[in-house]
């Protein structure tokens, strides 16, 4: 081997084999890794059939688009989806990544479910347990860093900018944390840091936090640590295989650089209905903290293959985002209007979330309503109520019938269908 | 369909639309809020199971080639067959550049010859309809005909510019048995499409036969010249379809899009209508916004009124302007108190605070691309 030219030695070095020892692939300083198997179970009816991060948002993304795009921007060429609950319509939804421009020659988008070896099929445990059982993946690439991201954040972040952060630090890993008001400190996951930024104690949940940096579930890794600490963690029969609980707080015990780096943005964990509708009415403000129209920091998506929408002489649309497709012919205030929706004439819809492919009959009222795919209001149904607080979900594929009258913080599902 | 290759040839009325047509072609003129003129009928090519299509273009299709790109947005990126750009290659024996559709055909006879189609489906770019052709491809061969040309029968109360139109007079049974640019002998209304089905070797057989006796215009000295010698067939066309052959007409036309049945028949009855994806956000209202009978595409922020118009992607009103029956291209921007009216906005025009800019119903007014008012 001593034989080998320089130029030969750099080629060997900056290409990845396979498993028949081609070199296939230039070396990628890092790949992301996104954690997108989880049912999200309290937003209820809303991923009944599909993964959370499949969920609708911003009337015409899904909310996997947003880590998906941020990778693009960032220049992150190398993508493996985590997949497990419900995975159908996340797989489909994905395809082969053309829309984020993760169609690469090398590397590219990878969607990664639980799969069956020698010793039989086993599902993924925990986020850990679910890199774990992917370390192939990795290996296969093997890249510097391995970046861990959540498929179920709404934010826009130059994941780059935080590489540098991690490289300049020499972290061994690099958690990403955003400032939270002190009073929902007991929500998060909380550092405490010093003076530079290292983390010397990560608290789960504290009843009487130290900081206000809560952690925002992305984490950047150098590969062989992240390696070994997972098969260390697989070997712990008392771990739930989990990066916040397990992972991060081991790492601190070992005395490893861990270093936080600091978000300032939106960011928005949109676990619940709540979260969800309001992530979804935060971008009716007049300038939104989340910007979707910066030429520079385009979110991508599939698109619908719909025409421009069309207002009717008899519509009304203020403080709200409409999507392709849309024929509306009645009132609109507030609310986020995904392609193809048909808002017939008298009908009132406001701080309402409608997807897809819903039709609105005449005279029916929506308030404080999350319309499911395709389903259809009849005319003249009344759902929430202007006086309440609660949301009402509707699911997916329901027919509401005309004379139904259905008030605050119902979950309507085909099993409970009213009329 | 499958055995059917399209060719759109864009060597048809090039310069009709002035302003809007200086710096593109016909093809690649944006119509209906987020298209471009080709996409329909690349879209109608598709939808009817067509896989293979080249374009014959002419000059100025830097804007065409940057549009189509590899023609994934049409699923024609393929291993085998797609899309195909055909530009004029120039002969060393004419007088530089190419004189007219039957040259563009023969200077590539060779990817029209070595297609695995035995069909050709040959159309020009500036009719906007959503027509699947599997019906018409059917008539063709019922009919045995040699050509099959698409026609739409106008009633006698639709304005028609006679000059530029093709009159074809029909039998009963459809068989052709005259046509002819503004005939004085008939009174046919049926009006040619420029949609042609034909046999691939009898194409390659005219064409080649067309340019040894010096012909170069397809209608007039392939088509009028073989009337009687060829069995040519009319097959009427019953959809809406628009010709954008004038500012009037493509003024009108956008319009036409306003009235739900045609933006419903247009985008939908067979088939969804393809374009380039330009990823922009959905149209934000502000509280200010009143919006009446309006088409208005992705990623336009609107703040000011807008009646009876149509809005590309990317379009900024703002507070105080007033946009009434007037076209605004891709990312123009209407500052505050701008009133515009009867007017088409080229892409990337700004209208400043406070102008006021009008023009007629009959003859709107162009701002060409990139004006700042």
């Amino acid at each position: 081997m001593h034989s080998i030219g320089n130029g030969l030695h750099e080629f060997f070095v900056a290409w990845v084999e396979n498993e028949w020892g081609i070199y296939v692939m230039r070396k990628k300083e890092c790949i992301a890794m996104i954690l997108a198997g989880g049912q999200g179970s309290r937003l209820g009816n809303l991923t009944r059939k599909i993964a959370k991060p499949a969920v609708p948002f911003g009337g015409k993304y899904r909310i996997i688009d947003f880590p998906l795009s941020n990778c693009h921007n960032s220049g992150i060429d190398t993508v493996g989806v985590l997949t497990q609950y419900r995975p159908l319509a996340l797989h489909s939804y994905i395809g082969i990544g053309s829309p984020w421009d993760l169609d690469r020659r090398d590397g590219g988008v990878y969607v990664l479910p639980p799969y069956a070896q020698e010793g039989g099929a086993e599902w993924y445990k925990g986020t850990a347990d679910a890199i774990y059982q992917n370390l192939n993946f990795i290996d296969m690439i093997n890249p510097n860093y391995v970046l861990v991201l959540s498929g179920d954040h709404i934010y826009n972040m130059d994941y780059s900018l935080m590489l540098d952060h991690h490289k300049k630090q020499k972290a061994e890993a690099t958690i990403s944390v955003i400032e939270v008001p002190w009073h929902e400190t007991s929500r998060f996951g909380i550092m405490n840091t010093d003076e530079q930024g290292r983390i010397t104690e990560f608290v789960e949940k504290p009843k009487e936090a130290k900081s206000n940096l809560a952690s925002m579930g992305i984490y950047i890794f150098n590969w062989r640590l992240l390696r070994k600490s997972l098969e260390d963690d697989r070997k712990n029969a008392l771990s739930s295989h989990d990066f916040g609980k397990d992972i991060i707080p081991k790492l601190l015990m070992d005395g490893h650089r861990l270093y936080s780096y600091y978000f300032k943005g939106y960011w928005k964990d949109v676990g619940t209905v709540e979260s969800f509708w309001e992530a979804n009415m935060d971008l009716l403000a007049d300038e939104p903290e989340l910007d979707l129209y910066n030429p520079n920091w385009r979110v991508y998506s599939v698109n619908p293959t719909r025409p421009p929408h069309y207002i009717g002489a008899t519509a009304k649309v203020t403080r709200s985002l409409v999507s392709e497709g849309c024929s509306i012919l009645g009132e609109v205030e507030h609310s986020v209007i995904f392609p193809g929706v048909h808002i017939e004439e008298g009908a009132i819809i406001k701080d309402s979330i409608v997807m897809p492919y819903v039709t609105i009959g005449r005279d029916a009222q929506i308030y404080r309503g999350i319309i499911g795919r395709k389903s259809l209001i009849e005319e003249g149904a009344l759902i929430g109520s202007i006086n309440h607080e609660g949301i009402c979900v509707i699911e997916e594929n329901i027919v509401i019938p005309s004379d139904a009258e259905i008030l605050e913080n119902h979950m309507i599902s085909k099993q409970k269908q009213v009329g | 369909m499958q055995n059917v290759m399209g060719i759109i040839n864009l060597n048809l009325g090039q310069d009709v639309l002035k302003e809007l047509t200086m710096g593109r072609p016909l093809a690649a003129l944006p119509f209906g809020g987020r298209y471009r003129l080709i996409d329909f009928i690349l879209s109608n090519m598709v939808n009817s199971g067509m896989q293979n299509v080249g374009i014959l273009v002419q000059d100025k299709y830097r804007a065409l080639m940057d549009h189509l790109r590899s023609g994934k947005e049409w699923d024609l990126a393929r291993k085998r067959d797609g899309l195909f750009i055909l530009p004029p290659s120039p002969n060393p024996c004419s007088s530089g550049g190419s004189r007219g559709s039957v040259e563009n055909f023969y200077n590539n006879l060779d990817y029209i010859e070595s297609s695995r189609q035995e069909y050709m489906l040959i159309t020009g770019s500036h009719i906007v309809c959503n027509l699947n052709y599997r019906k018409a491809f059917k008539f063709h061969k019922d009919m045995n005909a040699d050509i099959t040309i698409l026609y739409k029968e106008y009633d006698a109360e639709d304005e028609l510019e006679l000059s530029q139109y093709t009159f074809l007079d029909c039998q009963p049974d459809g068989r052709i048995s005259d046509m002819g640019s503004q005939s004085s002998r008939t009174a046919s209304r049926k009006v040619s499409m420029e949609m042609y089905l034909i046999e691939k070797r009898l194409l390659v057989e005219l064409i080649k036969d067309c340019q040894a006796r010096g012909g170069w215009d397809f209608v007039k000295d392939v088509l009028i010249k073989n009337v009687d010698k060829l069995k040519m067939f009319g097959y009427s066309y019953k959809g809406y379809a628009a010709r954008i052959d004038s500012i009037k007409n493509y003024y009108r036309h956008n319009m036409d899009l306003l009235r739900p049945e045609k933006w419903e028949e247009l985008f939908f009855k067979s088939g969804l209508v393809y374009t380039k994806v330009k990823d922009e956000a959905p149209v934000k209202y502000k509280e200010n916004a009143r919006v009446f009978n309006t088409m208005i595409a992705n990623g336009c922020i609107i703040e000011g009124r807008v009646e009876n118009s149509i809005l590309f992607r990317g379009v900024k009103v703002h507070k105080g302007a007033y946009i009434k029956d007037s076209i605004i291209m891709q990312k123009c921007e209407i500052a505050e108190n701008a009133i515009i009216e009867n007017v088409i906005c080229d892409k990337n025009v700004c209208i400043t605070r406070g102008k006021w800019l009008k023009g007629e119903k009959s003859y709107p007014l162009v701002v060409s691309k990139g004006t700042i008012v």
